[in-house]
């Protein structure tokens, strides 16, 4: 029996096809094989030797069918590997290409913005960007001779003949929104209204279009020390550092007391950071609503008070995100769009931070 | 509103520094736009002693001079004519700059004579005009600063020159005794007090002044004047020439400097006629339209009817308060001069002057508001100054209308400041910041000083008094969410909408633009707008002339600049608000993308192609689902003409409800917009899809059938212009419980079909919910399919 253990054994070990170790299988252990013939051979012996040759030639068998069967995966693998071996591709030709889309600056800094005040109540009221005269600037206490209309640089709209009412204008900031949520919901309002307004200059520094984000808020004590607390949480949230403003009277017609507003800023090597350093920047105009314009919008001014800021949106994403030129961010360069775009996915929340 | 730093030290005795001064006036409000002080570039210059002067050995005009400076004895070559031994100069030394010649000084070789710098004159150091000789001084020893000799000297010429904005409501600020007094109010000095004159006339004025009914209400309150007789107009001194030239006015003569005096230090616009050219009487009425008056500025003004002015005998000589005649203009001959002190309704000037584009330093004062009360004091302080500088004797004053009276009060609630800015300021603190800007306190009511047009209520009062204290001291104080726990739902669903269409796009790869939403008029027109409804009066140019119909043509426009840089396939969508009309409201927000030349550059992975109308069609379609516009949408031909007419389709819901539309634009559009093609685009009205119906987040159960899904194919043949849905829709009315899915997934068209005919295959998708389909069953249903099929499309199983 140990003749036949070496024999095959040895055979499959040498075994280099599929076919020859079919063939050794049928020798060994297949109906004629030799292992088979050897066990028909038990009835004739002595139950004696019986319990002696039986599990002996059982073992064998056995063993013979597993290395068959190693030796056929092993075979297998081999063929695989060399398949495989033949199967080279050049990992670094490009890969598919796939178009990455972009959010445009305006949208993402909006979002930020509406994320930030509407964790403190503000919700988001919109308006028509064609305006009447009256909106825009009469019930903001701006009347016709107003010295301000006419610094104002509006855009009017066409009036056919015979149409005797005064032009429409293209809102000249987001204001105008402030009278509407009033006549619509009265007091007490917690809104921003960001949007596009528009002037009719253009330079350097200035587009006939750009955007704003107003904020208002009307409750029985609101004051303009709240204002200030509101517009540090603002400002520190979005810039993602503590961001100290300083308040200097000015003059607005919608409010009284007016502020300008300054951030802390620094100029250190010609850029500006906020945030640091000891100079300030002009960013936005505020103030207490004026008491005419809270009539204008239907609301009791001995009931109600409020502060009203204003802020360029396109001016925060200056400033956040270093972008120089105002005017790229409407001439659409492909170039522009991807490196100042910003991913779909990056939606701005406060829980998981406004940037990645 | 420029002044200088010695003219507000004419009404406020102070020793703060420019800097206090400058960081003050910002901080109440008035915002220092510039500081410039002349002596900063002179800073280097030392005086010098020429000790020696000899005619230069080759040049006949030319003096060798020997200068004693802080560094020793130099030679300079000078060609003055006043450059001699023994005088005091201005020296230059190799290395300065010399702010009048623009150039840095070097050592020179002036005809074989070294020079080392220069001896300046006035104009060289930009002090005047003066270049007749250099500046040759009657004081101070060599090696003094030049600076501190001006300061000592000749302190008008180195007066800090500030300037400042003012907002509209702030008129008092534009004469340089308003700002002295908001000063003093903070506590930087106190107020000197105010030069006031008392004039008698010595005879009556041969010329009066009446005003008529029609300008006697909303146009001229009063209208005083007097004749000024033997006067002696030249070149004012030498002290109000610099004042006026300090601040950028040009001096022209005594009685004209003396109106512009007025005019900055007193916000108080005067005006000064020569007597002698005016005929007859003065007689402030309105326009009828039509007069013409050629003004001071030289330039001819046409009126429209109703506006405000002056005429005499001949005709219009004066806009009221805005600017004066040319022909009735004082100059160096004059000698009878009528002074005239009037006070205009402020909504009149505005109107005049904006109808006849004229801007003057009267109107920006007249029509922001002076002090009415201050009238016929200053109409004495005027006189007296003319007399005192050009002689002459005063006449009785004559007078049309009345001072108005805008004495008003309103109460000072001290409590404001607390509960409306957030300051605590003592009661008696606000009363005296008050009386310090000039307002009277009785009992609990504040007077408002005339020169205030601005204080129209409380508030006004409360600002006063908070702007005084200084708003930089205001603490911020937290505040209170409107209800306890969470903040609610902030976004409406239309936001919100926005919000996902913008950020689904941009995930299937657009780029977001923002495009002007004003175009130009060809462009708005092939896009269905270009009206005169939408068109703006002042556009800033002809590109920007017309509110834009469709964000296609902006989109376009993007596409063709992009082109023109060298990129040629794209991607861009915007999503933003288009104008159907002039009217507020008008406006629609719309979400549209555009896909620009082939879907991918050159590509080893050969998957680059033109792009075509079904990649618009599955962005669209992503985009439509991502914002929950219900599966079955139906698809219509007759697109608005910008479209291809064959290859775009309206996107809705039935015959009626358009949701948007996509396809191919038409390649006309595309070579007028100068587009290189192909383009295909999808365009969504994002308020048109209908807003989910239930309330409930729930989605309720799921269906999975456990019993296994068996798929059919089937090919028809059938006429070339019919649809895939029809026979889709066909197919899947075969058995409503069974079909789960009919999808198409080949097209043949002609060969061996023959002409005008298609082979259209399709898998039909079986799911059985009971029992297990067997063979029978699916044949049955097969047999329904092709007759549905049949019978919708007229075609056949293909055999």
């Amino acid at each position: 029996m140990d003749d036949l253990k070496v024999k095959y054994l040895g055979q499959i070990g040498e075994a280099g096809d599929e076919a020859t170790l079919e063939a050794i299988r049928l020798a060994a252990v297949g109906k004629k094989g030799e292992v088979s013939l050897k066990m028909r051979e038990l009835g004739k012996m002595t139950p004696e030797e019986r319990q002696v040759a039986g599990p002996a030639l059982n073992a064998l068998k056995n063993e013979i069918t597993s290395a068959l069967a190693a030796k056929k995966a092993a075979l297998a693998d081999a063929a695989l590997d060399a398949r495989l071996a033949t199967e080279w591709l050049d990992v670094t030709l490009p890969a598919r290409t796939r178009r990455v889309g972009s959010i445009h600056p305006i949208s993402q800094v909006t979002e930020e913005v509406t994320a930030i005040f509407a964790d403190m109540g503000f919700a988001v009221a919109e308006g028509p960007q064609i305006e009447t005269d009256w909106y825009n600037f009469d019930a903001l206490n701006i009347p016709g001779h107003h010295p301000a209309r006419a610094e104002m640089d509006t855009f009017y709209t066409h009036r056919a003949e015979g149409d005797a009412r005064p032009p429409h204008v293209l809102r000249t900031h987001t204001s105008p929104v402030q009278i509407r949520t009033m006549e619509k919901t009265g007091a007490p309002i917690r809104i921003i209204c960001p949007g596009r307004v528009y002037r009719a200059d253009y330079d350097q520094t200035h587009t006939p279009m750009f955007h704003q984000v107003e904020g208002l808020a009307l409750g029985k004590d609101i004051s303009m020390a709240n204002l200030k607390w509101v517009l540090e949480e603002f400002f520190t949230a979005f810039f993602g550092t503590e961001v100290k403003t300083r308040f200097r009277a000015s003059h607005f017609p919608f409010t009284e007391p007016s502020a300008e507003v300054d951030i802390q800023c620094s100029w250190e090597g010609g850029t500006v950071k906020v945030g640091e350093g000891d100079d300030w920047l002009e960013v936005l105009g505020s103030g207490m609503v004026h008491p005419k314009v809270l009539e204008a919008g239907g609301i009791d001014p001995q009931e109600y008070q409020g502060f009203a800021f204003g802020i360029g949106i396109d001016r925060l994403a200056m400033l956040k995100y270093g972008i120089p030129d105002l005017r790229a961010f409407f001439d659409s360069d492909l170039r522009w769009l991807r490196h100042y775009g910003f991913a779909s996915l990056d939606q701005p929340t406060l829980h998981g931070g406004l940037n990645r | 509103m420029k002044f200088t730093l010695s003219w507000l030290k004419d009404h406020l005795d102070t020793t703060a520094s420019v800097d206090e001064i400058v960081e003050a006036l910002t901080d109440l409000g008035l915002e220092v736009e510039e500081v410039a002080n002349p002596a900063d570039r002179l800073t280097e210059f030392t005086l010098g002693k020429v000790v020696k002067a000899e005619k230069h050995p080759d040049a006949d005009k030319l003096r060798v001079c020997q200068v004693a400076t802080d560094e020793g004895e130099k030679q300079i070559i000078c060609g003055a004519p006043n450059a001699r031994e023994g005088i005091t100069v201005v020296v230059c030394k190799p290395g300065m700059y010399i702010p009048g010649l623009d150039l840095t000084i070097k050592v020179g070789n002036i005809r074989g004579v070294e020079s080392h710098g220069m001896m300046a004159s006035e104009k060289e150091l930009e002090l005047s005009d003066e270049h007749d000789g250099i500046i040759e001084l009657a004081s101070g020893e060599v090696g003094d600063k030049f600076v501190d000799w001006l300061a000592e000297n000749d302190p008008a010429k180195v007066d800090t020159m500030i300037e400042i904005a003012i907002t509209p409501n702030r008129p008092d600020a534009l004469g340089v005794r308003g700002i002295a007094l908001d000063l003093a109010a903070r506590g930087l000095g106190k107020m000197k007090p105010a030069k006031t004159a008392s004039v008698e006339g010595l005879f009556d004025s041969p010329l009066s002044v009446s005003i008529d009914a029609d300008a006697a209400t909303d146009g001229c309150e009063v209208f005083a004047g007097r004749l000024i007789k033997g006067v002696k107009n030249g070149p004012s001194p030498q002290w109000l020439q610099d004042r006026l030239t300090a601040i950028g006015l040009r001096p022209i003569s005594a009685l004209v400097d003396i109106t512009n005096f007025f005019t900055y230090d007193r916000n108080r616009p005067l005006h000064v006629f020569d007597a002698d050219k005016v005929k007859g009487d003065l007689r402030v009425h309105r326009t009828k339209g039509g007069e013409t008056l050629v003004g001071l500025d030289e330039k001819e003004y046409t009126f429209a009817d109703g506006m405000v002015v002056i005429s005499d005998d001949d005709g219009v000589e004066s806009i009221g308060g805005i600017m004066g005649g040319l022909a009735t203009g004082c100059t160096e001959a004059t000698t009878n001069v009528f002074l005239e002190a009037a006070v205009w309704d402020l909504i009149q000037i505005a109107y005049t002057g904006r109808g006849l584009k004229v801007n003057s330093d009267a109107r920006y004062r007249n029509e922001r508001g002076i002090d009415p009360a201050y009238n016929m004091q200053a109409m004495d302080d005027a006189t007296q100054m003319i007399i005192d500088l050009c002689g002459g004797e005063p006449s009785n004053l004559v007078v049309a209308g009345d001072v108005p009276d805008v004495s008003r009060a309103y109460k000072l609630d001290t409590d404001r400041v607390q509960s409306l800015v957030g300051m605590e300021i003592p009661a008696e603190t606000q009363r005296a910041t008050l009386t310090a800007l000039g307002f009277v306190i009785e009992g609990d009511m504040a007077h408002v000083p005339s020169w205030r047009p601005d204080v129209r209520g409380e508030a006004d009062l409360v600002e006063e008094v908070a702007r005084v204290a200084s708003l930089t001291k205001l603490e911020g104080k937290p505040m209170p969410r409107v209800t306890a726990g969470l903040p609610e739902q902030i976004l409406s669903p239309m936001q919100k909408r926005e919000q996902v269409a913008r950020r689904t796009t941009a995930s299937l790869g657009y780029n977001e633009c923002v495009t002007y939403s004003f175009i130009d008029k060809a462009a708005a027109e092939l896009f269905g707008g270009g009206d005169d409804a939408t068109m703006l009066e002042n556009p800033i140019s002809s590109e920007m002339s017309h509110m834009r119909p469709s964000l296609l043509p902006g989109l376009l426009q993007a596409a063709a600049r992009n082109q023109a840089r060298g990129f040629n396939d794209m991607a861009l969508f915007e999503c933003g608000a288009v104008f159907h009309g002039g009217e507020p409201g008008e406006q629609e927000n719309i979400l549209t993308g555009i896909l620009v030349g082939r879907t991918v550059g050159k590509d080893i992975h050969g998957e680059s192609r033109g792009v075509d109308l079904y990649d618009a069609k599955a962005d669209m379609e992503a985009i439509l689902d991502a914002l929950g516009a219900p599966t079955k949408l139906t698809y219509n031909r007759g697109t608005n003409g910008w479209w291809h007419p064959g290859r775009s389709a309206k996107v809705g819901l039935g015959p009626k409800k358009v949701l948007g539309a996509f396809g191919e634009l038409h390649p006309k559009v595309l070579s007028e917009m100068n587009v290189k093609g192909p383009v295909v685009a999808f365009a969504i009205h994002l308020a048109e899809i209908p807003m989910p119906k239930k309330k409930s987040a729930s989605r309720g159960a799921v269906t999975m059938a456990d019993l296994q899904a068996v798929e059919r194919d089937f090919a028809f043949v059938v006429d070339a212009d019919v649809e895939a849905v029809n026979l889709v829709n066909a197919a899947a009315g075969a058995d409503k419980a069974l079909i789960d899915e009919v999808r198409v997934f080949d097209e043949f068209i002609g060969g061996s079909l023959g002409e005008g005919k298609k082979s259209l295959a399709i898998t039909v998708r079986l799911q059985p919910t009971t029992t297990t389909l067997k063979e029978a069953d699916i044949e049955a249903v097969a047999a329904k399919i092709v007759e549905k099929v049949s019978k919708a499309t007229g075609g056949a199983l293909r055999g």
